[in-house]
C-alpha cells in the first residue's frame, strides 16, 4: 500500500510530539518528587509550602531548613543524578557498549580513591562532629576533585585503551576490565586508610558511603556549572552521538570524527563522574539504569535520550534518597548503598537481557 | 564524474600493500562491480575512497574536486557508504534515513531535511515502516533502509559493500535493479562490491577486478572474459547468453 509521503511525515511528527510529551512528563514526575522529598524529615513539610518558601513568602524557621537542609541535599540529588546519568547514556553510546556507565567501568572508584588521596594525602577535608548531615567537610573542594579527575580519567584511559586494541572485547569484557580497575582502587583506597590517622580514616569511610547531605551551595555551584557545560557539549553532539549509534564506518562515511568525539565526550563523561563523586561520594548504577529505563520510552535517538536520561537519574535519585531518609527515620540512610541495593538486580536484569536488545 | 588515481593502502608500513596503485574512472548514473577474491582488498578500496581508512598515496577526484582535501561533512554530501551487514540498528527507521541528512545540518534538522527523508522513504517503498525499529526489519527492508540514508544524503558517489549478502534472491534482484534505477534517475555514480558474478554482469556497466592488491582488469562488459575470471577466480567457467540474459557457468571440478 503506497501512502502520500505527507502523512508519513505527519506521522514522524506525532512520534517526535510523543517523545518530548514523555520528556516533558519525566520531567515533572521530578519537579514532584523534588517537592516531595523535601518535605521529608525531622519536620515534615506540605509541598505547596516548600513552594512559597522557595518564593519567599515561608516564616524563619521553614527558610532555615528549606534553605539551609533540604534544599541543598534535593539540589544535590537532583544535579548529580543528572549528570551520572547523563554521561552514562554517552558512554553506552560511544563505547558502543550497553553496560557502560562510570561505575561499572571503574571511573567512579578510580574518583574516590583519588579523593581519598585528595583528603588524606593532601589534607581536603576533616571530620568535624557527629552529626550525620555535616560529618565530613571537604575544605579544599578544588584539590579532591582535581585528585578524582586524573584518577578517574586513569580508568577512562585503560578503558578506552582496551575497548581501541581490543575491539573483539565485547561488552561483558570491558566490564570485567571495569571490576578489575574497580578493585585495584579500592585496593589504594584500604591501603590509603591503613595508614591515615583516624580522625581522615572517619572522614573517608564516612564519604565513601555516598551522602548526598555533604553538599553546600558553593559546591552546588561547582557542580551545577559542570553540568551546564557537559550537557550543552552533549546536546551540540546529539546528531554525532545518532550516527556513532549506526555504527563506527557509518559515522565516519557521515562525516564524523569518531575518535575525537569518543575521547572528548569520556573526557567530559570522566570529569563529570569525578566531580560527582568528589563532593557526594560514590553513586553506582544510576548511570546505567537511568538511560535504558529512558530508551524504553523514547528510544536510542540522542536528541531526546540524553535530556530524558538526564531528567530520569535526577528522579531516580531523588526517590532513593527520600527512601533513604524515609525507611527507619530518624535515622537516614547513605544513597550510595540504596542505589546499591536497587541498581544491582537491574543490572543483573540487564546483564541477561541486554545482549539481545543492544548488543 | 568519479575518478581514482593511484590508490594505496597499508595498515602499517612494515606490511606490505593491501591496496597498491588503483585507478579507474567512472561515468554518472554508471555501476560498477568491484570484483575479486575474499582478502583481494575489495572492502579496503571502498573504505579508502570514502577516507574511512586513511589512503597512503593516490587521490579521489569527484566531479574534478579531491574530496579527499574536504572535510568530513563536505565529503559526506559527494560520498555515501552503505557497510556490509549494517542491520541491527535500534533505532526508527525515520531517524535512520534523517541520519543521511546530518552532512547538511547545522544546528538542527530542517524541515526540508525532513521532507527529503519522507520522500526517499517513500520512493523506496518504505512507507508502512516509518515508524518501525530498523532492528525488526527482515534483512530486505534493513537493506532498502540502509540504502535511502545513503540516498539522503544526496550524494554523487554511492559505495556500496556487498548489498545483496543476506538477501534472498528475489531480493538480491530488487536491491540491484533499484540501485540501478536510482543512479540513472539520478545519475549517481556508483561502486558496488558483489561475490556474485552472474548479479554482477546483469546490473553493471564496468568491471574491476582486484587481484593481489591490484588492478587485476578494468573495463566493460568486454572484460568479464573467461580467461580473466579463471586468472581472478581460479576456477573454470563458461560466460554464455541465455534468452539475452548474460550467464556465467562455472565449472569448478575442471582442474586449470
Amino acid at each position: 500500500m503506497i501512502k502520500d509521503k505527507g502523512t508519513q511525515l505527519e506521522a514522524y511528527e506525532r512520534h517526535t510530539l510523543k517523545k518530548r510529551a514523555a520528556l516533558i512528563v519525566a520531567a515533572l514526575a521530578a519537579i514532584a518528587a523534588a517537592l516531595f522529598s523535601a518535605g521529608v524529615g525531622s519536620i515534615t513539610i506540605p509541598a505547596w509550602e516548600i513552594v512559597k518558601t522557595i518564593f519567599g513568602a515561608g516564616d524563619a524557621q521553614q527558610n532555615t531548613v528549606i534553605w539551609g537542609i533540604r534544599l541543598p541535599r534535593v539540589t544535590a540529588a537532583i544535579l548529580v543524578g543528572a549528570m551520572l546519568a547523563s554521561s552514562g547514556a554517552v558512554m553506552q553510546c560511544v563505547l558502543h557498549n550497553p553496560l557502560a556507565s562510570a561505575s561499572t567501568l571503574g571511573v567512579s572508584q578510580g574518583a574516590a580513591f583519588g579523593a581519598a588521596v585528595g583528603i588524606i594525602v593532601f589534607g581536603g577535608g576533616v571530620v568535624n562532629s557527629a552529626s550525620a548531615a555535616t560529618a565530613v567537610t571537604v575544605n579544599d573542594p578544588y584539590i579532591v576533585t582535581l585528585c578524582a579527575f586524573v584518577c578517574g580519567s586513569f580508568s577512562t584511559a585503560v578503558i578506552i585503551a582496551i575497548s581501541r586494541f581490543k575491539r573483539d572485547i565485547g561488552p561483558g569484557g570491558l566490564v570485567l576490565a571495569g571490576v578489575a580497575l574497580s578493585s585495584l582502587f579500592s585496593g589504594g583506597s584500604t591501603l590509603l586508610q591503613y595508614f591515615a590517622d583516624e580522625q581522615k580514616l572517619g572522614a573517608v569511610v564516612f564519604w565513601t558511603f555516598g551522602n548526598l547531605g555533604n553538599a553546600n551551595w558553593t559546591e552546588l555551584a561547582v557542580l551545577a556549572a559542570i553540568f551546564a557545560v557537559s550537557m550543552l557539549y552533549f546536546l551540540l553532539n546529539r546528531w554525532n552521538y545518532n550516527a556513532m549509534e549506526a555504527g563506527g564506518d557509518t559515522a565516519r562515511s557521515l562525516g564524523v570524527n569518531t575518535r575525537a568525539v569518543m575521547l572528548v565526550s569520556m573526557g567530559v563523561c570522566s570529569l563529570s563522574a569525578a566531580v560527582a563523586v568528589s563532593f557526594v561520594g560514590i553513586i553506582s548504577f544510576v548511570g546505567l539504569v537511568a538511560p535504558h529505563i529512558m530508551r524504553r520510552f523514547v528510544g536510542n535517538d540522542y536528541r531526546c535520550l540524553v535530556p530524558a536520561s538526564a531528567v530520569a537519574g535526577a528522579l531516580l535519585l531523588i526517590l532513593a534518597d527520600t527512601f533513604g531518609k524515609w525507611v527507619i527515620a530518624p535515622v537516614v540512610l547513605p544513597i550510595g548503598a540504596i542505589t546499591s541495593f536497587f541498581g544491582a538486580p537491574l543490572f543483573l536484569i540487564l546483564l541477561f537481557r541486554g545482549g539481545k536488545t543492544y548488543g | 564524474m568519479v575518478e581514482v588515481e593511484g590508490l594505496s593502502f597499508a595498515y602499517n608500513k612494515s606490511a606490505g600493500d593491501v591496496l597498491h596503485d588503483v585507478s579507474f574512472r567512472l561515468e554518472d548514473g554508471k555501476c560498477l562491480a568491484v570484483l575479486g577474491n575474499n582478502g583481494a582488498g575489495k572492502s579496503t578500496l571502498i573504505k579508502c575512497i570514502d577516507r574511512i581508512c586513511p589512503a597512503r598515496e593516490g587521490r579521489v577526484l569527484v566531479d574534478g574536486e579531491d574530496v579527499h582535501r574536504m572535510s568530513g561533512s563536505e565529503m559526506a554530501q559527494k560520498i555515501a557508504y552503505v557497510p556490509q551487514s549494517a542491520g541491527a540498528v535500534n533505532m526508527t527507521v525515520f531517524d535512520t534515513v534523517l541520519l543521511g541528512r546530518k552532512p547538511y545540518i547545522k544546528w538542527d534538522v530542517t524541515r526540508e531535511d525532513r521532507e527529503i527523508a519522507a520522500s526517499v522513504i517513500h520512493s523506496m517503498g518504505l512507507d508502512d515502516y516509518v515508524l518501525r525499529s530498523v532492528s525488526e526489519l527482515s534483512g530486505g527492508e534493513a537493506q532498502k533502509v540502509m540504502l535511502a540514508r545513503a540516498l539522503a544524503q544526496e550524494p554523487r558517489l554511492l559505495l556500496l559493500d556487498e548489498p545483496t549478502s543476506n538477501l534472498d534472491p528475489r531480493n538480491q534482484h530488487e536491491a540491484l535493479r533499484t540501485v540501478r534505477r536510482i543512479a540513472q534517475e539520478r545519475s549517481i555514480s556508483v561502486c558496488i562490491i558483489l561475490h556474485d558474478l552472474n548479479l554482477a554482469i546483469r546490473y553493471c556497466d564496468s568491471f574491476l577486478f582486484l587481484k593481489d592488491s591490484q588492478v587485476y582488469a578494468f573495463g566493460g562488459r568486454e572484460v568479464m572474459s573467461p580467461e580473466n575470471i579463471e586468472d581472478v577466480y581460479r576456477m573454470h567457467v563458461h560466460v554464455m547468453s541465455y534468452m539475452g540474459i548474460p550467464q556465467i557457468i562455472p565449472f569448478p571440478d575442471i582442474r586449470i
